[in-house]
């Protein structure tokens, strides 16, 4: 059987990891190079390299770097931000980059989707999601989070896996920060709409978190987080091992 | 040397990397010389089958590939290169492939329960014994992302990864092998892997 996935997210700006990652064995605390190795090293079963930079001079320092973590990571790479033309697609697979996660781009153009997918394969688009209840209605939110577009969030998660998004992040406004456990019962929801991977994003605290993810949602493929592991505050090898303790199979 | 197949298909970097990682003399090519003096070979490969088949075609590389491979040459197919060593793909269309293994590559046809593509990691099932296993162990995990895999297999079948039905892993038969995974994406198996493929004949 196919194992749970358990995912680092770092953010990427101007060539360095930022929210303050804050580790004792690990010399230089903000290269994603060093990082991705130290992931790669403790089990990490994916990484998701996001470019929050604005400016042009960044986004060239990004590829860079994203080329030397490619060279040195024998692991999955997904690459987001700024990810608005098929150009940008180019740009980064061509870095070494396996999947391309689409978000505030692919809801000003819902096309390009369906031509990243066509060109490079379904397996190649990742959707990212950012969502949030607005009255009680599962509410899609661009430019990370501080937009609100007013689209319906299962219809367009749908939508833009039958345009050939083979792999779906969905990250909770609500439950992201907050550290008490990922979203369930929107979790519930898109697992239930869509049949490609889904990977749960935001709210993680704890490994228990991670364990009720797996048992509530027997379908989800994965976990992401951020903060936690940067701090220590889980540990992969250990999150892994209370995993398998609890018989959810993991790598 | 190991010469990786260049024929306009899919993301060499990480291949070559590995290699690399492994301390292999590594060399991404197009050159049927280059080819024809390199100790082993590499066909990697990514997207649809019938659009790669058509370019090893049209690069004429595919004599090469199979005239070495019948000399004697270690050959690794890599995902789609895997699936292009056999006979035939009905991956949109009814295409030929290399020939050099016996067996067909199909659609998944799985419970509903399981999504398709096969996208992650899944643990290895021994079969036969086979030189490329050498440094690995039963129960290892490595990274799948796939629709399509190889059935009606004759006795090339080393190993499989348990996911709605038996999925064709690794095969090898004499001197040409294949894995429908990605060794460079997964992590020390996977490197663990090619270092035993850099072995062969050694």
């Amino acid at each position: 059987m196919i194992t749970k996935r358990i995912i680092p997210c770092l953010d990427v700006k101007d060539g360095r990891v930022v929210k303050g990652v804050n580790f004792n064995n690990v010399s230089d605390v903000s290269s994603p190079v060093t990082l991705g190795k130290y992931y790669s090293d403790c089990g990490a079963d994916e990484l998701v390299f996001y470019d929050i930079t604005a400016s042009s001079d960044g986004r060239k320092l990004f590829a860079d770097i994203l080329t030397e973590v490619a060279k040195n990571v024998f692991i999955p790479l997904t690459v987001g931000g700024g990810i608005n033309t098929l150009d940008d697609f180019d740009r980064v697979l061509k870095c070494g980059a396996d999947k391309v996660s689409v978000n505030s781009g692919a809801i000003k153009n819902p096309n390009l989707i369906l031509e990243g997918a066509k060109k490079y394969g379904d397996q190649c688009v990742v959707i990212s999601v950012d969502v949030k209840r607005v009255n009680g209605k599962f509410t899609v939110f661009a430019k990370g989070g501080r937009e609100n577009t007013e689209i319906e969030a299962i219809s367009w998660i749908k939508r833009c896996v039958s345009n050939g998004a083979g792999e779906v992040v969905v990250n909770s406004i609500d439950t992201d920060g907050v550290k008490k456990g990922f979203d369930i019962e929107l979790l519930k929801e898109v697992c239930s709409a869509v049949n490609v991977p889904v990977i749960a994003s935001g709210g993680a605290g704890s490994i228990q978190d991670f364990v009720t993810l797996f048992k509530e949602i027997p379908t989800i493929d994965a976990g992401l987080a951020a903060s936690i592991f940067h701090y220590k505050e889980v540990e992969i090898a250990n999150l892994k091992k209370v995993l398998k303790q609890n018989g959810i199979i993991v790598r | 040397m190991i010469a990786i197949i260049d024929y306009g298909v899919g993301n060499l970097f990480s291949l070559t990397s590995s290699f690399k990682k492994i301390g292999a003399e590594v060399v991404v090519t197009s050159d049927k010389s280059v080819i024809e003096k390199a100790s082993k070979i590499v066909l990697p490969g990514v997207g649809a089958f019938g659009d790669a088949s058509k370019k090893l075609l049209e690069s004429g590389l595919d004599k090469v590939v199979i005239e070495q491979a019948k000399n004697g040459k270690p050959l690794l197919g890599v995902c789609l290169g895997m699936q292009m060593l056999f006979e035939k793909s009905y991956e949109y269309g009814e295409y030929n492939g290399l020939s050099l293994l016996k067996g067909k590559v199909v659609p998944f046809n799985l419970p509903k329960e399981y999504k398709i593509p096969h996208i992650g990691w899944n643990a290895l099932r021994f079969k036969a014994k086979s030189p490329l296993l050498k440094y690995i162990n039963e129960g290892d995990c490595v990274y799948f992302v796939h629709s399509y895999h190889a059935v009606d297999l004759d006795n090339s079948l080393i190993a499989t990864a348990e996911y709605g039905t038996e999925v064709t892993a690794i095969v090898g038969n004499g001197n040409v092998y294949g894995c429908q995974f990605h060794p460079e994406k997964s992590g020390d198996v996977g490197l663990k892997i090619l270092k035993a493929f850099t072995e062969l004949g050694e």
